[in-house]
């Protein structure tokens, strides 16, 4: 896999689908527009590279950024409430200027989304197996008959106990789990190839949370698709990402594979939110917070988003923004979004 | 965004699920079933539609059931052996023709509330579904016609018609009752709208108009068919009051607005002309805004 491509500058569209990257979003800004027209920036120039058979987590705290990132890729944010900047190309095919229509004819096929929580994202009025018949039924045009042969065969893929009976049951019928299952069978009904998770295990069990993610973890590999898993659970991400970005206030801080980021953190962000998660080993007395609570989009601070609340905060934080580039310990795979990247003792 | 925050706390112990708040259609059929006022209202309703789909089977129970042959000897008689309800003005058997009545004032509110509702369910999705402009003109026009005092509308429309038959009545009371309905659908749209099954949908390729019809629609009928049921009531009660102000139906149709307006005259010498026909349609309102009050009641958990 190619970890060397600069992330930061926007690259010129590349001519041949096949060379160009899976997912690449370039510079993706996000305005949320009030009723009186006054536009308030959310995400302020994500970039991120989704490669072919990749897990890449974007990990962030509540209004971070993330999920509002991956719905406006997915075109499903409202053109009344939301104006979307920047590129994210699907295989060279920049999707956010794409005609309606067209994206339209993607969604689903090519790229497709699983939410939080499955009980709301299905549609009560509906058993869960016409749920899944139809989208495939919608796409490919195929008969009743077989489209349901094929729902069942994938509510078995996603591990539903008695598929052809539980066919005929409404959301409301299934536990948890079993309805996140459901949502995901519907997601990779049509073999997108990627997939974003939005996350997808919140609102469920510790120990359902786990079987989920082996789940997803395990459709992507047979399907070869790539995952954009998108979750505020750093322990979630170390077991099922490739690559994590981390993000606050609309910007990702820091880029890294998954190892390496856990190992050596760079940014101080990502130090402070290592050092707060409990470890079964631990006491639970040694858990360090981070000072302060993250800005709303109104208040952001002049300079560094993070630098109020920075332990290792220096002089230039305050006035002017880091660029996201290539840092230390182990460049150019990591990327660091400060002025002042930590000098990781034990590094090489 | 409704993501837990990151913080130590909500790492190990996440929500797990919000069964408990959530109402399921089967629940609300389920808590139907054991309301005795629905069962006893929703029986009636359909002993009334039978009623009015089917007169014949009732008018001949006591030996006289058709309510043209009439014996002006006995005009305006009270009731009698055969005659339970005695005889109206033209000396016909008052019961055969309060059962036979039954059809046109239902006829009406289900006419004028249907057709209401076809046009509050198009407009409703349109002003709910499309853009700020659309749905700004649409409520521009839905305030111009609830402008319209109800009854002065349709005295005034009902007046440039020679003849008034009952879909002539049922289309003039449609006419001021959509409005109200389609505000209805237009704010259950735009909260079903936003649901997660919509986005998910999207989010799978479906079109706007697949979405409208498969989730929308479905969704967002509930408050809308209750309001409705409601307003059936209501139209039986204003075709019954243009009918006695002379401007509703005509003979030779049958109704009870007629047979209260024919009574106009002699109820202080002959009550029984005023108190059958109003008996009637006193109930049939009473149990339709009963019984719509009751699916209502169960279907919003705040009423509990």
């Amino acid at each position: 896999m190619d970890h060397t491509t600069n992330h930061t500058t926007a690259k010129a569209p590349l001519n041949d689908p096949l060379d160009a990257p899976l997912l690449d979003v370039q510079d993706l800004t996000v305005d949320v527009l009030s009723r009186s027209g006054a536009a308030q920036r959310v995400v302020h120039g994500v970039s991120f590279t989704l490669h072919e058979e990749e897990t890449l987590a974007l990990i962030g705290e509540s209004g971070s950024g993330k999920s509002i990132s991956a719905m406006a890729v997915m075109g499903l944010l409202p053109a009344t409430t939301a104006r979307v900047g920047g590129s994210a190309r699907h295989r060279g095919t920049d999707l956010l200027t794409l005609p309606e229509d067209q994206f339209r004819a993607l969604r689903g096929r090519r790229i497709a989304m699983v939410f939080q929580d499955a009980l709301s994202a299905l549609n009560p009025t509906l058993t869960v197996g016409f749920q899944i018949a139809e989208t495939i039924r919608a796409h490919e045009g195929v008969g009743r008959r077989e489209a349901r042969a094929r729902a069942v065969e994938l509510m078995a893929r996603v591990r539903i106990p008695d598929p052809a009976l539980r066919y005929r049951d409404h959301p409301h019928q299934f536990s948890g789990g079993m309805r996140q299952r459901i949502m995901i069978a519907m997601a990779v009904a049509l073999s997108p190839d990627v997939l974003i998770a939005d996350e997808p295990t919140t609102a469920l069990d510790v120990t359902v949370q786990a079987q989920i993610m082996e789940l997803l973890a395990e459709l992507r590999e047979e399907t070869g698709s790539a995952l954009l898993l998108i979750t505020h659970d750093l322990g979630l991400a170390a077991g099922t990402a490739d690559r994590v970005a981390i993000m606050y206030a609309g910007r990702i801080l820091e880029q890294a594979p998954v190892q390496e980021l856990y190992d050596r953190p760079a940014h101080p962000y990502t130090r402070g939110l290592l050092a707060a998660v409990p470890r079964l080993a631990g006491d639970t007395d040694d858990l360090t917070p981070i000072p302060g609570t993250p800005p709303g989009p109104g208040l952001l601070p002049a300079g560094c988003a993070f630098h109020p609340r920075c332990p290792d905060v220096g002089e230039r934080c305050a006035t002017q923004e880091p660029m996201l580039l290539p840092a230390l310990p182990d460049p150019p795979a990591r990327l660091v979004a400060c002025h002042y990247p930590l000098e990781v003792s034990g590094a090489r | 965004m409704t993501d837990a925050a990151l913080s130590p706390e909500k790492l190990g112990a996440q929500g797990t699920s919000t069964e408990a708040s959530y109402q399921a259609p089967q629940g609300t059929w389920h808590e139907l079933r054991r309301r005795p006022v629905f069962l006893l209202t929703g029986g009636c309703a359909l002993l009334l539609l039978l009623l009015a789909a089917a007169p014949g089977l009732f008018a001949g129970w006591f030996g006289h059931g058709d309510p043209t042959v009439c014996e002006l000897g006995h005009s305006a008689e009270g009731p009698a052996p055969g005659h339970p309800f005695g005889y109206d003005v033209q000396g016909c058997d008052l019961y055969a023709n309060v059962i036979h009545g039954a059809g046109a004032s239902l006829g009406v509110g289900l006419l004028a509330t249907g057709l209401g509702l076809a046009v509050a369910l198009v407009l409703g999705c349109l002003a709910g579904m499309a853009g700020r402009i659309v749905d700004s003109v649409i409520a521009r026009i839905t305030d111009v016609f609830l402008g319209f005092p109800f009854l002065l509308g349709a005295i005034v429309v009902l007046n440039s018609f020679t003849t008034r038959d009952v879909p002539t009545v049922a289309g003039v009371l449609a006419l001021f009752g959509w409005p109200t309905m389609t505000r209805v659908v237009r704010a259950s749209v735009r909260s079903v709208r936003e649901a997660d099954y919509v986005v998910m949908a999207r989010s799978l390729g479906a079109s706007q108009w697949f979405i409208v019809r498969r989730h929308v629609l479905p969704n967002a009928l509930t408050p809308v068919l209750v309001l409705a049921t409601i307003t059936v009531g209501g139209v039986i009660v204003a075709e019954a009051a243009l009918t006695f102000l002379g401007v509703g139906l005509q003979p030779p149709s049958i109704s009870w607005g007629l047979q209260l307006a024919g009574a106009q005259n002699s109820f202080q010498t002959h009550p029984h002309l005023l108190i059958f026909p109003g008996l009637f349609l006193s109930f049939t309102v009473f149990v339709l805004i009963t019984f719509g009050d009751t699916v209502r009641d169960a279907l919003d958990p705040r009423g509990r």
